[in-house]
């Protein structure tokens, strides 16, 4: 059985970005994290939103819903959006020893979830990624 | 996210305040790309700075690559423990020349 957190819809706009962390700091201290993990799940969770913001709907924002649920052993958090269906086959860290600037996040949501899944939307619309913590 | 700059020594020092995330983090680029680019050795404080994100570091990035290309020194000072923790993540904690404090780089 699962248990919703949090459940928001908010615009896909970088001066969304801090209220986000709060509400992943909240929800993350609902699920039970202690706080060196809830910095940790912060960072995930803000790198996916970036991306989104960034990659999937570029110029042209939308909506975004956030949803935090917790199931037996886990916690689950979750955004979607509604732009163009992103190839999943096309999201990938990069080689860290080669330095550069850009192209981190991903390695940041791998880095500090303990799985990662993202899931197309149905006729070529939306993207939802979907990040859990194991907590058992 | 405050940005501020003061001249210490041959250094310019860039102080990063508060949030640095995808919102701010373009001005923080300016302002650390602008004083490279006018020929000054630069250290960006993060001793402030409570959240760093990807895009924050990718400006820190740029302004050491800047800097080599341009033989100039580019380090960082008092890194908060938020920061470093995203350095870490980011593996670039043995990348970035770091000290304690300003002092430090100038005796050096």
């Amino acid at each position: 059985m699962s248990q919703i957190i949090i459940h928001r819809q908010f615009r896909a706009h970088t001066d969304q970005l801090r209220q986000l962390r709060e509400w992943t700091r909240e929800s993350a201290g609902k699920g039970g994290l202690g706080n060196d993990r809830i910095e940790q799940v912060i960072i995930g969770v803000n790198e996916a939103c970036m991306n989104i913001i960034e990659h999937a709907y570029k110029k042209d924002p939308g909506d975004i819903i956030f949803k935090v649920w917790q199931e037996p052993g886990q916690l689950v958090f979750q955004l979607t959006d509604f732009a163009e269906t992103v190839d999943c086959s096309r999201i990938k860290s990069r080689e860290l020893d080669d330095i550069r600037p850009g192209g981190l996040g991903v390695h940041f949501i791998q880095q500090v979830m303990d799985r990662v899944d993202y899931i197309p939307g149905k006729d070529g619309l939306g993207n939802t990624i979907q990040m859990v913590i194991t907590t058992a | 996210m405050e940005c501020s700059t003061r001249q210490e020594g041959q250094y310019i020092v860039i102080t990063l305040k508060g949030e640095v995330d995808l919102h701010y983090s373009p001005e923080a680029r300016k302002q650390i790309l602008e004083k490279l680019n006018d020929k000054n050795h630069v250290l960006v404080d993060l001793s402030g700075v409570k959240y760093i994100d990807s895009s924050g570091i990718a400006s820190l990035v740029e302004g050491f690559q800047l800097a080599r290309s341009n033989q100039l020194e580019f380090g960082l000072v008092g890194v908060s423990d938020a920061a470093r923790q995203v350095l870490e993540l980011a593996r670039l904690d043995k990348v970035f020349q770091i000290k304690a404090t300003i002092a430090e780089f100038i005796d050096h």
